[in-house]
């Protein structure tokens, strides 16, 4: 599992240009699916068990945060704009890669000034180059972040673990799941941070009975965090609540109900900024019950997301509860 | 079918005229649909016009056809709402899209269908204080004033929800031109010539659509029944291109009036489909067209609703960049518009799947 966060996490896949994760997810499932298509977006479907009467969508984005190159000037700095969410505070100091595997420096206007908080206006790239003509890049070229995995005991550390450890948890349920009544429709999303665009298209064209999205959730436990009942290490959290989604009780219930049964320690999230692919996918054609099970993480959108191991392994089992039984979510509530 | 004329005719500049002086308010485009619909439907296969007014038409290229690619440009501009009248019969109003307070007030305009001229009027300078000469009007305090004299007679000629434009005519100015409306006016002429002179091997979903300038809304309803393999939306895109105020080099330009069409890698609501955006790249280098790639950034284009319709349409936005858009006049470059119906005929006429195709 350790292996499988390292190498996804160390994969290039900014929105949009989601191809290199997509070929390590197509190879690790490669064998575990009964059918493997491509979404015209570029979202990778692995359904399994098609003769599954009740559809069950599980989805997990592959795409990460970055940059979009605006501006080159003449002595061949870039500017750049964000490729979703960034806190420019973050950036500084850091590098930045793209798809040919060309690398920058982000550097800051004004450096000597310390006490400044910065823009995104303040921020360049520096390719090491000293005019416009040798710039390695053009207008509309977009990066993503350079950054090793590393683990710290059981806590692991990587850009792009928001949401690389939600595809490793698909993967591995994929893995470990030995039967199930459903027909479950594994879709390894694209364009998420960019407004959750890769999922509202896969999900009509799957058209799921249920959907379940899994994702990175913050956490309250750092100093003066925000106030939040999730902590890294105390299990998965079953999203009740975020910006955009409320969890169809029915299912968050089914789910709580497994996690207990399968004695997965887990927590109930409410996220008061940020959303997931459920909250598009739920309102799909005529409206899809949806959930999600999240991997809390320190440090979401920087270039050093922080998860711990036990974690995601218990997002493994606790997905893997829900889907290897039938089920029926009766009425609505 | 040949490649569109590289310099305009005289047929082209009353096309530009006829469609930026009609009113088209967001939610009100009946008279430029009535131009697009005349121009379209001798060349036509088939023209309807669906629930929210979009103008859907279909036209097959010669050839066998490979790909259907719907290309969208919206008939909708910015504008006003009347939404009252006052005792002494002005018209109070609202802004319809997005338009700065600032480009309003001291704007003659057009009002209604019958186009009845009026004024956004203003405090006359010779009786400011000083404090007022700072201030910025806002829109709640403003009025269209039509001569009426009093509110009954007002109210004879207007009612609320009549929508109003500023009034400005179409000039040429040399190499350019200065219009109202020329987003996108200038998509639709394009679009126009595209029905006309459609590009060879597709079958060709033109959708002249309504209602993008309050939210991308007719062409969401417009990409769901075409249900195409593809998708461009023409639209038109600001030139921020002048000096800045303070002397510093000004690297938020947008797009460059002259430097030919503007092809967008990344913007508000969408990135571009990878392979469409090399294909119309090298579709411009291998024939010497003028292009640039617009700034990312944000804003928006119908291309940010279609490209989500469905399972997906691989889509593209690709635009003629004008100076003060969402004014009372905007100036493009004729030679822009001209290279813009060249490289969309052009990359159109090349698409195939292989372009479209996912690794």
């Amino acid at each position: 599992m350790k292996e499988l966060l390292r190498r996804l996490t160390e994969a290039y896949g900014p929105s949009g240009h989601e191809d290199e994760v997509r070929d390590l997810v197509r190879q690790e499932v490669k064998g575990l699916a009964d059918a493997l298509t491509v979404s015209p977006m570029g979202s990778l479907h692995a359904v399994v068990n098609p003769q599954g009467k009740t559809k069950v969508m599980v989805a997990a984005h592959m795409d990460e945060i970055g940059l979009v190159v605006s501006h080159i000037d003449p002595a061949g700095f870039a500017r750049f704009q964000m490729i979703g969410g960034l806190n420019p505070q973050t950036l500084v100091g850091h590098r930045a890669r793209f798809a040919n595997g060309i690398r920058a420096v982000i550097g800051i206007e004004d450096q000597e000034d310390w006490t400044k908080r910065a823009t995104l206006a303040d921020l360049y790239l520096d390719f090491g180059v000293s005019r416009a003509a040798d710039c390695p890049v053009r207008v509309g070229d977009i990066g993503s972040f350079d950054r090793p995995f590393v683990g710290i005991g059981p806590r692991l550390i990587a850009k792009a673990m928001d949401d690389r450890a939600g595809v490793a948890v698909a993967i591995e349920t994929m893995r470990r799941l030995r039967r199930t009544p459903h027909q479950v429709q594994f879709a390894f999303t694209v364009q998420e941070e960019v407004g959750l665009r890769g999922a509202r298209t896969s999900a009509f064209g799957l058209n799921p009975d249920i959907g379940i999205a899994l994702d990175v959730t913050r956490t309250g436990d750092t100093p003066k965090g925000p106030k939040m009942a999730v902590e890294l290490g105390k299990g998965p959290a079953i999203k009740v609540k975020d910006s955009n989604l409320l969890s169809d009780p029915r299912l968050v219930d089914l789910m709580v109900r497994r996690a207990e049964a399968a004695r997965v320690p887990y927590q109930l999230e409410v996220l008061q900024a940020g959303t997931t692919d459920a909250s598009v996918i739920q309102l799909t054609r005529a409206g899809v019950p949806s959930g999600c099970i999240s991997i809390p993480c320190r440090y979401v959108h920087t270039p050093s997301e922080m998860v711990d191991l036990a974690d995601v392994e218990g997002a493994v089992k606790l997905l893997s509860a829900i889907l290897s039984r039938p089920m029926d979510l009766g009425r609505p509530a | 079918m040949p490649a569109p004329a590289a310099r305009p005719t005289r047929a082209h500049l009353r096309l530009l005229q006829d469609l930026t002086e009609a009113i088209g308010v967001s939610g009100a485009e009946g008279p430029v649909r009535a131009i697009v619909r005349k121009q379209v439907e001798p060349h036509a296969d088939t023209v309807k016009v669906d629930a929210l007014g979009n103008l859907l038409v279909n036209r097959r290229g010669a050839g066998r056809v490979r790909l259907r690619v719907m290309v969208s440009a919206h008939m909708d501009e910015v504008g006003m709402m009347v939404v009252s009248v006052s005792s002494e019969g002005l018209l109070k109003f609202e802004a319809v899209g997005s338009i700065d307070d600032r480009q309003l007030l001291g704007k003659p305009v057009w009002v209604g269908a019958d186009r009845l001229p009026g004024f956004i009027g203003a405090k006359p300078i010779h009786l400011m204080s000083d404090d007022e000469t700072e201030q910025t009007v806002k829109v709640e305090s403003m009025s269209i004033d039509i001569g009426s004299g009093s509110k009954t007679a007002a109210e004879a000629k207007v009612k609320p929800g009549d929508r109003a434009t500023f009034a400005t005519r179409f000039r040429r100015l040399g190499p350019s031109v200065m219009a109202k409306a020329l987003d996108d006016r200038l998509g639709v002429a394009t679009l126009i010539e595209l029905v006309q002179n459609p590009p060879d091997g597709i079958e060709l979903l033109a959708a002249f659509t309504v209602q993008e300038e309050v939210g991308l809304r007719g062409a969401r309803a417009a990409a769901f029944s075409l249900d195409p393999q593809a998708a461009l939306a023409l639209d038109c895109t600001p030139a921020n291109d002048l000096p800045s105020w303070d002397g510093e080099e000004n690297i938020a330009y947008n797009t460059r009036l002259g430097n030919g069409p503007a092809i967008y890698a990344a913007d508000g609501r969408s990135l571009a489909h990878p392979g469409l955006l090399e294909h119309f790249i090298h579709t411009a280098e291998s024939q010497g067209l003028a292009f640039q790639i617009r700034q990312p950034g944000g804003g928006a284009t119908d291309a940010g609703v279609i490209h989500v319709a469905r399972s997906g349409i691989p889509s593209l936005s690709l635009s003629t960049p004008a100076r003060y858009p969402h004014s009372a006049a905007g100036i493009a470059s004729l030679s822009d518009w001209r290279d813009t119906a060249r490289l969309a005929h052009a990359a159109l006429s090349t698409l195939t799947e292989r372009t479209l195709r996912r690794s």
